[in-house]
């Protein structure tokens, strides 16, 4: 099927189909700010989002047969010149970013037309359109320099529009406030790892510096100060415990589409840079074995576990609530990335896309209830069961699949996470997960009791559903949780190939 | 208030086109020496501040709509992207000067033409982008009461 939809696109998207997926929402972005209204900004933001997503996929097909794409910017070769380099690991991250992007964009334009005012929606469309962008261009750049500017562009645009938020809540501005100094701080420290790296290996390309860093001795003092900014500096991205404190507010106050779009891959993205370093940058030996981080990630990915899950019991806020558990989330992934083998790293991974479809789903239900109902705290959910069924069945679903019910993607990716550990001799860690879980049946469970067994506390809350175009996405989001729930395999495959990817230096197939 | 400070008002109306003139002597000169779009960006906006700041944002703002700001800054990520996307059109890959115009086999007017055209795009987005900001912060006004808080 791949092969017909591949088929069918112009030559030219498909020779070009690296420099296409950033470059034509980038210049959409551009265009944004010349339409007459919000309303065509929206479908151009569509138009770039299903654009990428087309050439994500050429490069799927593209990494199925070659192992790795490899597109030189400008005509000027690595390691010298740029170059966009996609294997069998970025591409997981391509489509996820960009399959994401289409559904975000898709639902939109309902929130952003409630929650944005008027005059500022072409501009929210352009900033939302350079952040997708700069998630694309993290995912799929070869170049450790590039890969800086490409984070910078996405969170720069993205203190913009969780400052949008202010529109509804002043709050948002704070929030705002405090993600750009945490996020400036964490990108300066990613940039001085990379100068620490330029310094002891003289090159940017990823592949290259992979390959001088394995003849320069073990103990250089240069290389291991560069690693540890990048991690930091990355840390604060992913949101790893304890460098996640910007992330909560930002995402309980942020506009709503805002929300749903950076929960569902921002971090992710964050992460992925955290692999591409660890992994293939850096050998698995020297990061596992020389600088042994399994006992610095491993422990604050617990810590992550159960403390940021037992924060979410106590949360009165939606939103707030659903934050707290996306860091504790993160930390699952963090956990299998830690175990160092690829076992652990294709179940940290296969968590992380899980993670992205049901959260995703999680934010675009409670986005649907703030269009509706204007609520975000536990309380205003109450009853909405009978008020709003379709919304909330696709929130039950997705929130049943965050605690690891059988049947949903949760369950299947952390079966195989508590396998990996298992295999690897984590015994502790498999209970924490265990324990961690049991966290999520309390904070899902009190929410979801909320909404299907209490009475309204509103009388007048007459049946509402959310409009259309949220619940398609909405639902497709869900039915690709139950889907993966029962039928993992095609996932599966994707993430086994790219956790081996990892495990070759540079990434992919030489 | 700006009818006061004579000596600022006449040295910065002359030493305006200077400044102007200078940030396109970096712009052009940024082919063969140090120099280029985003130092040459931030010049020329820095003559718009200027004029700001001694003549009120009022008058700048009839000089330089924020608007016109805006949108330059757009156009300049347009150009950029725009060159790139032309030399793939040609066959080359994205951002390929050398695809740019028909040359002879070894000539090099596609890679002038093309730093040009990329320069100019930079000077108009980062330029575009300093009036942008300064506009926003000069021209902010407190949105809230101090009794409302």
């Amino acid at each position: 099927m791949l092969e017909t939809i591949v088929s069918a696109l112009p030559d030219l998207m498909v020779a070009n189909a690296a420099p296409l997926l950033v470059v034509v929402p980038l210049i959409l972005a551009g265009i944004c700010v010349f339409t007459p209204n919000g309303r065509t900004a929206w479908g151009l933001t569509i138009l770039g989002s299903v654009s990428s997503f087309l050439c994500a996929l050429i490069l799927l097909l593209q990494v199925g047969t070659y192992g790795v794409v490899s597109y030189h910017l400008g005509g000027f070769a690595p390691p010298l010149g740029i170059e966009f380099r996609v294997d069998g690991l970025n591409v997981l991250f391509l489509l996820l970013v960009t399959g994401m992007g289409v559904l975000a964009a898709v639902f939109s334009w309902p929130t952003v037309a409630a929650e944005i005012r008027v005059e500022k929606h072409r501009l929210f469309y352009a900033a939302h359109l350079i952040c997708f962008t700069g998630l694309a261009g993290v995912a799929i750049t070869g170049d450790a320099f590039n890969l800086f500017v490409f984070l910078e562009i996405s969170s720069i645009s993205t203190y913009v529009l969780v400052a949008l938020g202010g529109t509804r809540d002043r709050r948002a501005l704070p929030a705002a406030f405090n993600y750009l100094i945490m996020g400036t701080i964490g990108a300066t420290f990613f940039v001085i790892g990379v100068g620490f790296l330029y310094a002891a290996t003289g090159t940017l390309n990823m592949v290259d510096m992979a390959e001088r860093l394995a003849v320069i001795d073990a103990g250089n003092r240069a290389v291991v100060a560069g690693f540890a900014f990048i991690m930091v500096g990355l840390g604060v991205k992913a949101a790893i415990w304890p460098l996640h404190q910007w992330l909560p507010n930002a995402y309980a106050y942020a506009p709503s589409f805002v929300t749903m779009f950076l929960s569902a891959t921002a971090t992710k993205v964050a992460i992925y840079a955290v692999v591409r370093f660890g992994f293939t940058v850096f050998a698995p030996e020297y990061t596992f074995e020389t600088l042994n981080i399994t006992y610095v990630f491993g422990p604050l990915a617990m810590i992550a576990m159960l403390v940021c899950s037992f924060q979410a019991v106590f949360q009165t806020d939606m939103r707030r609530m659903l934050a707290y558990s996306s860091v504790a989330q993160v930390g699952y992934m963090l956990l299998g990335i830690a175990i160092g083998t690829s076992a652990g790293l294709s179940a940290g991974l296969f968590h992380l896309v899980n993670h992205g479809l049901m959260k995703g789903a999680l934010f675009m239900a409670v986005a649907g209830v703030v269009l509706t109902y204007q609520g975000t705290r536990i309380s205003d959910f109450a009853g909405l069961g009978r008020a709003a069924p379709l919304t909330m069945t696709a929130f039950a679903i997705a929130g049943l699949s965050l605690i690891g019910m059988p049947l949903t993607a949760g369950f299947q990716s952390k079966w195989y996470l508590l396998q990996a550990m298992l295999d690897g001799g984590w015994g502790l860690a498999a209970v924490v997960v265990v324990a961690s879980s049991f966290l999520a049946v309390i904070y899902m469970g009190r929410v979801l009791q909320a909404v299907f067994f209490q009475a309204p506390v509103n009388p007048r809350k007459i049946r509402r559903e959310a409009p259309a175009l949220l619940l398609i996405p909405l639902w497709g989001l869900t039915l690709a949780t139950l889907y993966i729930g029962v039928q993992a395999d095609w996932v599966i495959d994707l993430v086994q190939a790219a956790a081996q990817a990892s495990f070759v230096p540079g990434g992919g197939i030489r | 208030m700006t009818s006061h400070h004579v000596i600022l008002r006449v040295v910065s109306k002359l030493l305006m086109p200077v400044i102007v003139v200078y940030a396109f002597y970096v712009q052009f000169h940024g082919d063969y020496g140090p120099g280029g779009g985003f130092q040459a960006g931030v010049i020329l906006a820095v003559s718009v501040i200027l004029y700001a700041l001694v003549f009120g944002v009022p008058e700048a703002l009839r000089a330089v709509p924020a608007r016109f700001a805006a949108s330059l800054a757009a156009i300049g990520l347009l150009l950029y992207a725009g060159v790139g996307v032309w030399a793939m059109l040609n066959g080359g890959a994205y951002l390929d000067y050398d695809f740019l115009v028909e040359d002879v086999p070894g000539g090099h007017k596609g890679q002038h033409l093309g730093i040009l055209l990329i320069e100019l795009g930079v000077l108009c987005t980062v330029s575009g982008s300093m009036l942008t900001i300064f506009y926003a912060f000069a021209g902010r006004v407190t949105e809230i009461r101090d009794e409302d808080w």
